[in-house]
């Protein structure tokens, strides 16, 4: 603890760190959370080192090195990291230096000095110096100094690839106090601006980025999140998009100039650039043009393109984005209807038509997406936001305190596997199944909640029982139509699929005697963590009411 | 801890007994809980630890015990899809993609068309880890970059990942198909057939296909499958095989003509295809020994119906037979009867006779005591006894029997007189000189 006095006075950040583009947030006085821009006013800023005349170059200015000094800029990383070199897929890096096998380690052979020969440079001291960068950004943004960090990856980092950037900050004079899994940072930074309500629910966090996708199922119970599926894919995200833009572009030009800008490098790196910001444009605008003097072979490029003609050029990519959905949904053995709501995050969740599918796919849910939810966060931000935010909250812990919290003693904990409630009356006399204590809950947790009593009064029956969803299925023949006007798609029958709450065991019944109408009956169960089950009934503001407990 | 959220319904009324003790009874534990991980971030988290620990240091050993019997989330490498690249594979011309294994070259060989998705992706993942012409590039240190084999799997998985592309190559995939067993085979005739129409129902639109089924498949299960196999409904397609088109827009007319022909092509190898698949369906319905079985039956059924016909009629000309025997012995012997009863009633009558004739006399004696013969209370009496019939004459006699003095038998016959004259057998006046 003493020494790490010295380090005590510093800011505590969240970094966010992506194999395309690394964000950094503080929390302002006011609670807050924060992106801070960089000395070149980007808040998203491009995880690309470049080495040119001796000069480092880091950011968007390293990412513009791409077009001349490929060789020598070294582009999505991140994923290297803590690998072995047998382990990774250099695709991604292809038009930018090369990892190479250097002992095992992933290197990058690069120019450092002019007029030097190439130096190997490993993932971790690349990463180091990334991080070095972010951090000084951020600490002449604040004026302050800034050593510790709270840092988001994906939730397939293993044990080693935390432990090497763990180490790598360090290397960068950075202590990390905590590394966290996006998805649910992404989902905090939501839940900080819904001031940390602690509704039980199911999400679905879709993290588009820009080399990878990853879908993760989360449940969110009393304001604690557990992960209850993940998939990823590694070749779906914005490259992907781009590099449609990019054929597209690329056929037009061949049929006007007969030559191809894809089989030549610099032509390649030029329109896949401009190829990112039309297709930023069309996330905002419904065309977008694109201009490039010469392109290749001396011609220049100039053409337009609408955004309807991008989404169908998109759409086989949009379509893996749904199933991917689908897949983690499935995988969480859970219906399409138990997810609550669906938080699109990462650079390409800005695509209008991305947001729109998700919403097709779950036409009752709230999508937070800058398309389909006027008061949508960022989702560019929504990662660093969320680590800012934890940061915040263990700015006072030490390190020791920090592994103490997190240590699995604290975080695993039996859950419940089945919905628990009570037995209540719907308005049309049936008896239904009210939740208390969903499904995913950890133990211990406690819920209370507030009944009628019957419109007549009387005595009263608390019926405790553990139940879950069904999901119903109903055809819907296809309304008949005329004859003339009939086109022939739209006839099949339609598959309406709807969500009940069935009871599966009666667990205890309680007796509350003489209940008058109008009264209220306040209802408590509490999960421990053995598996007891502590319930109480009473009537609020009498003395009447009863208490039970169901063993293990 | 968390306030009450309202809920505007109302708890059920209690009607019944209640038969436990107190006011609550347990009836079952809640179900066994799953260990997870919970996310270490939010405030609510944070308070969750702090109430965790509270003065607790947890050791290494603590996190070993706790992170083993915590449910993963993450999934485990591939490591069930890998099988031995030949050498002759990874020497192949990527140009040469439309003769290329693409399942093999992905490692999925054992898979083919049953492979899913994800096995796919999985797959392609693994060979681009090893065979990505970057990584080559760096390891062999003179840059010698060989990246056909590469191309070969972006081939494949271009070709894979496309649900339409892949049902085109996976309509001519060689490997893929199983050959009927020969009478030599060591599979057995079900065995080997099923595996044959297993991977022909990879071709159905309807899908699940009706399994082939073995030795103990009834009629049902046997005939549903083979009105599916000649009803077979499929999506096998041939476009894979075409000739190339040439592309420059020059040779139109070599195009189309390319076109046609391959058009022509394709048609021709579908209805191909149809007949070859009902051409193998005839065969192992003439293999089947369940069809002969089934007939051996159908043939026994009918015999045993046509049996049990001809014993029913058989039976129910015995029946009949019978019947006619013991009615003529029934009408027989009711004659017989019939007889004996009219000898009897004839015996029976004289009696009665006999009876009727002694009352009269009784009566006749009675009324002598107060209407002497030809008076007119004689003649009514008469009448009385022609009126009553013979077992009313029998009471009335005892009646007469018993009666004391001329008072009481005029009274009984009054009594009788008015009793016929209320029956309506006699005129109001008739016996005015009885009844007084
Ligand atoms: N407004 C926008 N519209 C569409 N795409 C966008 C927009 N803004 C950013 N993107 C795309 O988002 C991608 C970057 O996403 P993000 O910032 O989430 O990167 P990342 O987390 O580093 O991703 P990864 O780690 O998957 O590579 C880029 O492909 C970029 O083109």
């Amino acid at each position: 603890m003493s020494d790490t006095q010295e380090v005590e006075s510093g800011v505590v950040i969240g970094i966010a760190f992506g194999n395309t583009t690394s964000s950094i947030a503080y929390t302002s006085a006011d609670g807050k959370p924060e992106l801070i821009a960089n000395e070149e006013g980007d808040r998203q800023i491009p995880s690309v080192l470049s080495y040119l005349d001796s000069d480092e170059f880091h950011g968007g200015e390293a990412k513009a090195q791409l077009v001349r000094n490929h060789g020598n800029t070294v582009a999505y990383f991140r994923d290297f990291l803590g690998k072995k070199f047998s382990e990774i897929d250099p695709t991604n890096a292809h038009n930018s230096a090369h990892p190479i096998d250097a002992e095992g380690k992933v290197s990058f052979s690069v120019v450092e000095k002019a007029g030097k020969p190439a130096v190997n440079i490993t993932v971790e001291e690349i990463t180091a110096r990334h991080l070095r960068r972010l951090v000084s950004s951020a600490a002449d943004f604040l004026g302050k100094p800034v050593t510790k960090a709270i840092v988001t990856v994906p939730t397939d980092f293993t044990e080693a690839q935390r432990a090497a950037l763990t180490s790598a900050a360090l290397d960068a004079n950075i202590q990390i106090l905590q590394v966290i899994q996006e998805p649910v940072a992404e989902a905090l930074a939501y839940a900080a601006r819904d001031n940390f309500q602690t509704a039980d629910k199911v999400i679905l966090v879709a993290d588009i980025g820009g080399t990878r996708t990853d879908a993760t199922v989360v449940a969110v119970r009393g304001g604690m999140y557990t992960i209850l599926a993940t998939a990823h894919d590694y070749e779906l995200g914005g490259v992907r998009l781009d590099a449609t833009l990019v054929d597209h572009f690329a056929k037009e030009f061949i049929k006007k100039h007969k030559s191809d800008p894809r089989e030549n490098q610099r032509s390649l790196a030029k329109l896949k650039l401009e190829c990112e910001v039309v297709k930023r444009t069309l996330s905002i605008a419904t065309s977008a043009s694109i201009g490039i003097d010469s392109l290749c072979d001396g011609y220049d490029f100039h053409s337009t393109i609408n955004r309807f003609r991008y989404e169908t050029i998109g759409r086989p990519l949009f379509d893996q984005i749904i199933k991917l959905a689908e897949n983690v949904v499935s995988k969480a053995e859970i219906d399409l209807l138990d997810i609550d709501e669906v938080i699109l995050a990462g650079g390409s969740s800005h695509t209008p038509k991305i947001a729109q599918r998700f919403e097709s796919l779950f036409p009752n849910c709230t999508i937070h997406a800058p398309a389909t939810e006027t008061t949508a966060l960022n989702p560019s931000e929504l990662a660093a936001r969320g680590a800012a935010i934890q940061a915040s909250l263990v700015s006072e812990f030490d390190v020791e305190d920090i592994d103490q919290s997190t240590h699995p003693m604290v975080t695993v904990a039996p859950h419940l596997s089945k919905d628990i409630g009570v037995v209540i009356v719907a308005a049309d006399g049936t008896e239904t199944f009210q939740t208390l204590l969903p499904a995913q809950t950890a133990m211990p947790a406690r819920r209370a909640a507030e009944f009628n009593a019957p419109a007549e009064g009387g005595d009263v029956v608390i019926k405790f029982v553990e139940g879950g969803s069904v999901i119903k299925k109903e055809i819907i023949p296809p309304a008949p139509k005329d004859e003339d006007d009939s086109d022939d798609e739209e006839d099949e029958p339609e598959e309406v699929k709807s969500k009940e709450m069935k009871v599966e065991k009666l667990l205890a019944e309680a007796l509350l005697k003489g209940t008058e109408k109008g009264q209220k009956i306040e209802v408590t169960v509490q999960a421990l963590e053995a598996g007891e089950l502590n319930v109480t009934a009473r009537i609020v503001g009498t003395q009447n009411g009863v208490r039970g407990q169901v063993k293990a | 801890m968390a306030s009450s959220i309202k809920i505007d319904s109302a708890l059920p009324v209690f009607s019944g007994e209640w038969s436990a003790e107190g006011n609550f009874v347990s009836h079952a534990a809640i179900s066994a809980p799953v260990n997870r991980k919970l996310e270490p971030l939010g405030p609510h988290f944070l308070a969750h630890a702090r109430r965790k620990r509270h003065q607790r240091t947890f050791s290494e050993d603590d996190r070993i015990q706790a992170s083993q019997k915590v449910k993963n989330v993450e999934d485990e490498d591939a490591g069930e899809i890998s099988e031995p690249e030949e050498p002759e594979m990874l020497r192949r011309d990527p140009k040469d993609w439309k003769n290329q294994d693409h399942y093999a070259v992905l490692g999925l060989s054992k898979y083919r068309w049953r492979a899913t998705e994800e096995q796919i992706k999985k797959a392609h993942r693994r060979k681009v880890l090893k065979h990505h012409p970057d990584k080559k590039a760096a390891a062999s240190a003179g840059g010698q970059q060989d990246d056909s084999f590469f191309k070969c799997i972006q081939k494949a998985m271009e070709i894979l990942s496309d649900p339409v592309k892949r049902r085109q190559f996976d309509s001519v995939d060689e490997n893929a198909e199983v050959e009927p067993p020969t009478k030599k085979s060591s599979k057995s005739f079900y065995k080997g057939w099923a595996a044959v129409f297993a991977a022909e129902g990879r071709f159905s639109k309807k899908q699940p296909i009706p399994s082939f089924g073995g030795e103990k498949s009834t009629k049902e299960e046997v005939d549903e499958f083979y009105n599916f196999f000649y009803n077979f409904d499929s999506w096998r397609t041939f476009e894979y095989l075409d000739e190339d088109v040439p592309d420059d827009n020059e040779n139109r007319d070599q195009k189309r003509h390319v076109e046609r022909k391959n058009n022509a092509a394709r048609k021709k190898r579908k209805s191909e295809d149809i007949a070859r698949l009902r051409e193998l369906v005839d065969k192992v319905l003439a293999l089947d020994p369940r069809i002969k079985v089934f007939k051996e039956q159908e043939k026994e059924r009918r015999n045993a119906k046509k049996n049990a016909r001809e014993a029913e009629e058989k039976r129910l000309a015995e029946e009949a037979a019978k019947k006619a025997e013991e009615d003529a012995k029934k009408a027989a012997a009711e004659a017989e009867a019939a007889k004996a009863a009219a000898a009897e009633a004839q015996k029976n009558k004289k009696g009665a006779k006999d009876a009727v004739k002694k009352n009269r006399r009784v009566l006749k004696s009675a009324a002598a005591e107060f209407a002497p013969a030809g008076s007119v209370a004689y003649n009514q009496l008469m009448e009385i006894q022609d009126k009553i019939n013979p077992d009313q004459l029998a009471e009335l006699v005892a009646k007469l029997n018993v009666a004391k003095g001329t008072a009481e038998l005029k009274a009984v016959y009054a009594i009788t007189a008015n009793e016929i004259i209320a029956k309506g057998a006699a005129p109001a006046g008739a016996f005015d000189a009885l009844i007084l």
